[in-house]
C-alpha cells in the first residue's frame, strides 16, 4: 500500500505542476497567482517574484559538530553525511524517492568518495534512481549545494531536492610526493624485470616526504589565518575587540545549547561510540584566559590567535535540507519553515580581501531583494574570525571602503550585534567546511522562527576571494 | 635586428648590473636651509616613546642632506635630553622610501680628498651617538634603505621592516666608486658576519626584506596590508609605526632583547670568524675574487676589503679612520665621478620628456616572435601590457612563446615571482599567425628580420588594419626609420625603438626619431619603453643610429688588428682588460659574422672611408666557410655545448694567413692597440653629437655604456673625453691617423674641446 501512496505522491504534484505551467503561463495576472499562497499576515511585503517558483526549506539538520579527532574520526565522510540525510529523513519523514536530487559541498575530498553525495545517499538508503552530484566551493560549499538545488527547482526541473554538506578533518588525503608517484605510475607500466630494476635504482629517500593537502591560498601561498591577521590589522581590529567578539560567540552558543535552540542538531549514534547528541566545541573561556595565547600567525605581534579563528581547531560535521517548490511542499503537506530568496556570489582579490565576501555580498543582495539593513530581523554570517567578522564590519560601516573599492556610493552598514549570531557562530559551534553552509540557513529560518522576524540574511566569506549571501524569508506560520 | 641582439649580449655581464639601483639620490636644496622650522623632520610622543618622522619636502625620496642631518642631530639631542621619552622610533611618512642614501650632491662640492673625508666623519659621529644610545632606538623600514640610509639603521638598536617588494637594504656605494662612509664598513660585519657583509658590501646588490630578516639584518618583518579604512600604503606605515612602537616600549622595559637567537651555521660560522687564520684566507679569496673581476680597474672594491679588514683586526677606532680615509681618496676618483656620471644619466634616461601622449598604450601587438620579439613580449607582458605576439609560422610563434614563459619561470625559480603570478602574467600573451585583434592595438612593433622589402610588407600589411591612433615602430638596429616610413601612409606614426638583446637583461632601449615621426608618437613610444623598465636614449635617425655607428668603426678596427697577426684571444685580453666586458673577436662571434659584414657593408656604403680599416674580406671568408659566430658553432672560437673553455677556431689560421698586413710597430703596442679600438668609438660618438644624431651627451654616455658595454669606469665617451682630457685624445686620433689615413681623424667637436680645455660635454 506504501507503494502505491508514493507512486500517487510521486505523480501528483507532476501533473499539478504541468497544469499549472500550461494554465499558468498565458496569464498575465500569473504572478498574483503564484504567490497567492505566500500572503503575508505582515505589513512587510513578500520577496516573491513574478514567473519563478517559490522555494521553500521544509527542514533542515545536522549532526553534532564535533573537534576532529574526537568521536567522528574513524568515519568516513560519506558516513557522516549519511548520518545527516538519515536524520534529515527522520525529522521530515520525506519519502526518499520523492527526492528528485541530492547535491552535497565538501571541500576537502576524501579521493574513494570524491562524489561523496552519491556514495552518502546510497547509503543512506535513497533511491538508486536519484541522481546525486558533489559540489566545492570552499566555505560556502554547501551554500552552493542550496543554491544549485533552487536552480533546479527554479528552472523546473526538479521538484524536490536534498541539498547539504560534509566535512571530515579526522582524515585528509595525504599524499606521495609527485615523484614518488610518477615512478609508481611508471612501475605499473614497465614490462620487464629490467626496466622495473631500472625504474626502482631511481628511488631516492625523499620521495617518501610526504604531500599534505594545502592550507594555504593557491593563488596567493598565504594561509588564511595569515590573511586575516592582517586583514584585522588593515581595519585596526585590537586584539581586545577579537578576543571579546570570540567570547560573545561561545557565551551565546553555550546558551543557545543549553535552551535547547539549536534544534537542527539530530543525534548521531557513531558505531562503536556513544551516541553524540551535541556540538562538542562551544568553551566559554574567559579574556584573561584568551589574552594569554600567542599569536599562531603573525609572530610575535599578530592577533590572531587560536581562540579568535574558526580555522584552529577543525571540525567534523554534516548537514542536509530539504528544499521544495513551494506548490509541491503544500502538496504533500508540508508546513515549511522559510522560503529561499534572492542570493548572491561575489569574488574580489584573494590577496587582500580575502576574507570580505560577506561586505561585498551583503549590499548587493539587499539590492536584488529591494530590503535595507533594517528590514533584516536575523543576520547569520559565518565567523571564520573574529578579526574578519569585526573587519567586515568596518567595512561595511565605511563610506570610504564602499566608494574606493566597491564601486557603491555610501556605506552599506553594519548589522546591529543584537540581531548579529545570537545562536553563536562558526567560532563556537565549530566549522566543518564543507557543511557550514546549511547551518548558516537553518539557524536564521530557526531564529526567525522563534524570534518572530520576517527576513533573515546569510552571508560567509569562502577561500579564493569568494563570498555569498541569500535572504533568508519566514514561512507564514 | 639580429645585429643588435648580439650587440646587447656585450654589456650583459657587467655595465647593466654595475648601476641598477640608485644609492644616493641627488638632491639639491636652494637657499631654504635658512629657515630655522623643521622641513626635513618632525616628530611626536606615544606614550614614552618618540615616533621621527623623516620627510624632506617636494621629493618623492628622503635623502641624507646636510639639513636633514642637522635636524635630525637637533631632534635627538631633544630626545635624549627629554625625562619624558624613554625610547624612539624612525620612520618615513614616505611610502616606498625610508632613506634613499646620502646626497651625492655633498660629495660633488668637495674639492679635495681632505673634504670628502670630513663629509664621512660627520656621518660617522652622528651614527656612533645613535649606536650607542641609552634609550632604545627602532628604525621601522618601508620602502628603500639604501646606502647613507642602511648605514643609519643598522646604527639603530632594533630594525623592522616592511615585507614588500619595495622594502630592500643595500650598500651600493661600490656602485658609484665609492664606499659606505658612514660606519657601515664596520657595523655591517658585526652583524651579518665578514662573507655576507663583503657580498653586501662589494656588489652592491639589493637585499629584499624577508633576506634581510634571514640574514640578521633586520630583526622583524611586519606584513604590508590590504585596504581597510585607509589607502593601502597609508595604512601599513601607519600599522609599522604600532608595531615599531610595541617593540620601542618592549625595549626600553627590556621585555624585548636586542639579541638575537642565532642559528647553528651562524653560530658555526661566528666561531669561525674567531680564528685569524680562517679571516686571512677569507680576505684572501674575496681578494683575488675582487682582482679577477674588476681587472684593477675599479678601485672601491678593493679598499672595501681593506678598510673591513682594518676594523677587525686593528679595532673600531683604527676601522673608523681608514673608513674615512679611503672614503675621501674614492670620491676624488676618476671612476667614481664616471660612475656617479652614469649613475645621473640613467636617472636622466628613465624620465619621459616628450611628456605623456595622448593615448596611453595598453593593447601591444609585436609581429615576429624571433629572439627580440619575444623577449620585448616579454618585458611587457610583466608590466601589464596586453601583447598580441604573431609570427608567421606555428613553429617560431611556439619558440617564442617558450622563451617568454621559460623567462618568466626563470623568475620563479628565483623566486621573485609566484607561480600563480607568472601564469597571470603569461595569460596577458596572446600567441597568434593572423592580425586578429590589431585593430585594438595602441602600438605595433615589429621585430622581423632585417630585410627592407619584408618590413615595407608588413607595414603596409598592418596599416590597413590598425586605429589611427596606432603607432608603428621598427625594432632595427641599423635600417634608417625613414625608409622603412617611406611606404607608411602616416609617417608621423613610425617610430625606430632599437632593443638590445637580451631584452630583458639589457636595460637599453634606442628610440629613433625621423623628421616627420610627431612629438606623441615619440612620447608614447618612451613612455612605453619606461613602463617595460627600459633606459631610454632618443636619437635622430640615420644609418646605425647612435649606437650601431659607433660600434662600427671599432669593429672594422678590430679586424685590421686580427689581421696584422695579433691573436684573437690576446685581443680579447686587451679588450677586457680596459673595461670592456666581452672580448673584441668574442663580441664578432656573438654579434654573428654575417650580422657583422650586413651591417659593415651597409655602414661602409653610408659613411665611406671612415668606417674602412679592416678589409671586408675576412667577414666573407669566414660567412662562405660558414663560421658565423657562436650560432653556428664556430667564429674566431669553437662552441660546444657543455664546454666551459672555449678554444680558438684553427680553420681561422689559413683565413688570416691569406689576409695577412703587416703591422706598423709605432702603433702596435698593448697601449695602442686599446686605444686605436677605443679612439675610433669615441671619435664617432662625438661625430654623432656634433651631427645632431645625439641630442646630449649624457644619452651618448648612457647607450654606450648600457647598450655596448663601453667601460663603465671610463663613465661613457663624453664622461672619458672630459676625464682624461680631448688633447690627449685628439693626440692620440693624430697618431694614429698619420698610420693610417682619415679613418682616425678626429671630428671637429673634439677638436674644439682640445683647444677649449675648460668646455666639457658632462657638467
Amino acid at each position: 500500500m506504501t507503494s502505491i501512496l508514493t507512486y500517487t505522491f510521486k505523480n501528483l504534484p507532476n501533473t499539478s505542476k504541468w497544469a499549472l505551467r500550461f494554465s499558468v503561463r498565458p496569464l498575465s495576472c500569473s504572478s498574483q497567482l503564484r504567490a497567492a499562497p505566500a500572503a503575508q499576515t505582515k505589513s512587510k511585503k513578500t520577496l516573491a517574484k513574478p514567473n519563478i517558483r517559490n522555494i521553500v526549506v521544509v527542514d533542515g539538520v545536522r549532526i553534532p559538530f564535533l573537534q576532529s579527532g574526537t568521536s567522528y574520526k574513524d568515519l568516513m565522510p560519506h558516513d557522516l553525511a549519511r548520518a545527516a540525510l538519515s536524520g534529515l529523513l527522520h525529522r521530515t519523514s520525506v519519502p526518499k524517492d520523492v527526492v528528485d536530487y541530492i547535491i552535497f559541498g565538501t571541500v576537502i575530498q576524501e579521493v574513494k568518495t570524491s562524489n561523496v553525495a552519491r556514495e552518502a545517499a546510497l547509503g543512506a538508503g535513497f533511491s538508486d534512481r536519484t541522481p546525486a552530484h558533489t559540489v566545492t566551493m570552499a566555505c560556502i560549499s554547501a551554500n552552493q549545494a542550496m543554491t544549485t538545488g533552487i536552480g533546479l527547482i527554479a528552472s523546473g526541473q526538479c521538484d524536490v531536492v536534498v541539498a547539504g554538506g560534509v566535512e571530515l578533518m579526522s582524515d585528509v588525503p595525504i599524499r606521495h610526493s609527485r615523484k614518488m608517484r610518477k615512478m609508481m605510475l611508471e612501475l605499473n607500466k614497465a614490462k620487464t624485470l629490467g626496466q622495473r630494476l631500472s625504474l626502482i635504482s631511481k628511488f631516492r629517500l625523499n620521495f617518501l616526504s610526504p604531500e599534505l593537502p594545502a592550507v594555504a591560498e593557491f593563488s596567493t601561498s598565504e594561509t588564511m589565518g595569515h590573511s586575516a591577521d592582517r586583514l584585522a590589522a588593515a581595519f585596526a581590529v585590537s586584539r581586545l575587540d577579537q578576543d571579546e567578539y570570540a567570547l560573545r560567540s561561545h557565551s551565546l552558543a553555550k546558551k543557545a545549547q543549553d535552551e535547547g535552540l539549536l534544534s537542527d542538531v539530530v543525534p548521531f549514534k557513531v558505531p562503536g561510540k556513544d551516541t553524540v547528541t551535541k556540538d562538542n566545541g562551544i568553551r566559554p573561556s574567559s579574556l584573561e584566559q584568551m589574552a594569554k595565547l600567542r599569536p599562531a600567525f603573525i609572530k610575535p605581534y599578530g592577533t590572531v590567535t587560536a581562540a579568535n579563528s574558526s580555522f584552529l581547531v577543525t571540525t567534523d560535521g554534516a548537514s542536509a535540507m530539504l528544499i521544495m517548490a513551494e506548490e509541491k511542499a503544500l502538496a504533500m503537506g508540508y508546513k515549511p519553515k522559510a522560503y529561499l530568496r534572492d542570493f548572491v556570489y561575489v569574488s574580489q582579490d584573494p590577496k587582500d580581501q580575502l576574507l570580505l565576501g560577506p561586505t561585498y555580498a551583503t549590499p548587493k543582495v539587499l539590492e536584488k531583494a529591494g530590503l535595507t539593513m533594517s528590514d533584516i530581523d536575523a543576520f547569520e554570517f559565518h565567523e571564520a574570525f573574529s578579526g574578519q567578522i569585526l573587519a567586515n564590519f568596518k567595512a561595511m560601516d565605511s563610506d570610504w571602503f564602499a566608494q574606493n573599492y566597491m564601486g557603491r556610493k555610501t556605506k552599506v552598514g553594519s548589522p546591529p550585534l543584537e540581531k548579529f549570531n545570537n545562536w553563536g557562530g562558526s567560532l563556537s559551534l565549530g566549522h566543518p567546511f564543507g557543511a557550514t553552509g546549511c547551518r548558516l540557513v537553518m539557524a536564521a529560518a530557526n531564529r526567525l522562527r522563534k524570534e518572530g522576524g520576517q527576513y533573515g540574511l546569510v552571508a560567509a566569506c569562502a577561500a579564493g576571494g569568494q563570498g555569498h549571501a541569500m535572504i533568508v524569508e519566514a514561512y507564514p506560520k | 635586428m639580429v645585429a643588435s641582439r648580439a650587440i646587447g649580449s656585450l654589456s650583459r655581464a657587467t655595465a647593466s648590473r654595475m648601476l641598477r639601483c640608485p644609492g644616493y639620490i641627488c638632491h639639491n636644496f636652494s637657499g631654504s636651509s635658512a629657515l630655522q622650522t623643521r622641513t626635513h623632520i618632525n616628530y611626536g610622543v606615544n606614550g614614552d616613546v618618540a615616533v621621527v618622522r623623516i620627510n624632506s619636502p617636494n621629493s618623492k625620496v628622503n635623502t641624507l642632506n646636510k639639513e636633514l642631518q642637522s635636524e635630525f642631530v637637533e631632534v635627538m639631542n631633544e630626545i635624549w635630553t627629554s625625562d619624558q621619552i624613554r625610547s624612539a622610533v624612525l620612520i618615513s611618512s614616505k611610502p616606498g622610501c625610508f632613506i634613499a642614501g646620502a646626497d651625492i650632491g655633498m660629495l660633488a662640492s668637495c674639492k679635495t680628498p681632505e673634504e670628502a673625508t670630513q663629509v664621512s666623519q660627520e656621518g660617522q659621529r652622528m651614527f656612533e651617538k645613535l649606536e650607542k644610545s641609552t634609550k632604545p632606538i627602532v628604525a621601522a623600514i618601508s620602502g628603500t634603505c639604501l646606502g647613507g640610509g642602511l648605514e643609519l639603521a643598522i646604527s639603530c638598536q632594533y630594525r623592522i621592516a616592511t615585507k614588500d617588494r619595495k622594502t630592500v637594504l643595500g650598500t651600493p656605494e661600490v656602485l658609484l666608486g665609492i664606499l659606505p662612509g658612514a660606519g657601515g664598513t664596520q657595523r655591517l660585519p658585526k652583524m651579518v658576519g665578514v662573507p655576507a657583509a663583503f657580498d653586501m658590501m662589494l656588489t652592491g646588490r639589493n637585499i629584499r626584506a624577508d633576506r634581510a630578516k634571514k640574514m640578521g639584518l633586520v630583526d622583524q618583518l611586519v606584513e604590508p596590508l590590504g585596504p581597510g579604512l585607509k589607502p593601502p600604503e597609508e595604512r601599513t606605515i601607519e600599522y609599522l609605526e604600532e608595531v615599531a612602537v610595541t617593540f620601542a616600549k618592549g625595549l626600553s622595559d627590556k621585555k624585548i632583547s636586542i639579541k638575537r637567537d642565532k642559528g647553528l651555521v651562524e653560530k658555526l660560522m661566528s666561531y669561525a670568524m674567531s680564528i685569524p687564520f680562517v679571516r686571512q684566507q677569507i680576505y684572501k679569496k674575496v681578494e683575488e675574487k675582487v682582482r679577477k673581476q674588476t681587472k684593477g680597474l675599479y678601485p672601491a672594491p678593493l679598499k672595501i676589503i681593506d678598510v673591513v679588514k682594518t676594523g677587525i683586526e686593528q679595532g673600531n677606532d683604527a676601522g673608523y679612520l681608514s673608513e674615512s680615509k679611503k672614503f675621501g681618496e674614492l670620491a676624488m676618483t676618476k671612476e667614481s665621478k664616471a660612475l656617479m656620471g652614469l649613475y645621473h644619466g640613467q636617472v636622466l634616461c628613465k624620465k619621459n620628456k616628450f611628456g605623456a601622449p595622448q593615448k596611453e598604450v595598453k593593447h601591444l601587438a609585436i609581429l615576429g616572435a624571433g629572439l627580440m620579439g619575444a623577449g620585448i613580449a616579454q618585458v611587457s607582458v610583466d608590466k601589464g601590457l596586453k601583447t598580441i605576439l604573431k609570427d608567421a609560422t606555428l613553429a617560431g610563434l611556439g619558440r617564442g612563446q617558450q622563451q617568454v614563459f621559460k623567462g618568466l619561470n626563470d623568475k620563479v625559480k628565483k623566486k621573485a615571482l609566484t607561480s600563480f603570478e607568472r601564469d597571470s602574467i603569461f595569460s596577458n600573451l596572446t600567441g597568434q599567425l593572423d592580425y586578429q585583434g590589431f585593430e585594438k592595438a595602441d602600438m605595433v612593433i615589429e621585430a622581423v628580420f632585417e630585410d627592407l622589402s619584408l618590413k615595407h610588407r608588413v607595414l603596409k600589411e598592418v596599416e590597413a588594419l590598425i586605429p589611427d591612433h596606432c603607432v608603428f615602430a621598427s625594432n632595427t638596429s641599423a635600417l634608417p626609420i625613414r625608409e622603412i616610413a617611406a611606404v607608411s601612409k602616416r609617417p608621423e606614426k613610425v617610430i625606430g625603438m632599437h632593443y638590445f638583446s637580451p631584452v630583458d637583461k639589457m636595460q637599453l632601449l634606442e628610440i629613433i626619431t625621423t623628421e616627420k615621426t610627431s612629438k606623441d608618437t615619440t612620447a608614447s613610444a618612451v613612455a612605453v619603453g619606461l613602463k617595460q623598465g627600459k633606459v631610454i636614449i632618443v636619437v635622430k635617425d640615420g644609418p646605425g643610429f647612435y649606437t650601431t655607428r659607433c660600434l662600427a668603426p671599432m669593429m672594422s678596427e678590430v679586424l685590421r688588428i686580427l689581421q696584422e697577426g695579433v691573436e684573437p684571444k690576446k685581443l680579447d685580453s686587451l679588450t677586457t682588460n680596459f673595461g670592456f666586458p666581452v672580448g673584441a673577436a668574442t663580441l664578432v662571434d656573438e654579434v654573428g659574422v654575417d650580422v657583422a659584414k650586413h651591417v659593415a657593408e651597409d655602414l661602409g656604403k653610408a659613411f665611406g672611408e671612415r668606417f674602412g680599416g679592416g678589409s671586408l674580406e675576412l667577414l666573407k671568408q669566414m660567412v662562405s666557410r660558414g663560421f658565423l659566430g657562436r650560432k653556428s658553432g664556430k667564429g674566431f672560437y669553437i662552441y660546444q655545448e657543455g664546454v666551459k673553455n672555449k678554444n680558438v677556431n684553427s680553420d681561422m689560421d689559413s683565413i688570416l694567413a691569406s689576409l695577412k698586413v703587416p703591422p706598423k710597430s709605432d702603433v702596435s703596442s698593448d697601449e695602442d692597440i686599446q686605444y686605436r679600438l677605443l679612439t675610433r668609438f669615441v671619435n664617432e660618438a662625438v661625430l654623432c653629437l656634433q651631427e645632431g644624431i645625439l641630442a646630449t651627451p649624457a644619452e651618448g654616455d648612457i647607450g654606450a655604456v648600457f647598450g655596448l658595454g663601453f667601460p663603465p669606469c671610463l663613465g661613457g665617451p663624453f664622461r672619458f673625453v672630459d676625464l682624461h682630457g680631448a688633447q690627449k685624445i685628439v693626440d692620440r686620433l693624430r697618431k694614429y691617423e698619420a698610420a693610417y689615413g682619415k679613418q682616425f681623424t678626429p671630428c671637429q667637436l673634439l677638436i674644439d674641446h682640445a683647444n677649449s680645455p675648460d668646455r666639457k660635454f658632462c657638467q
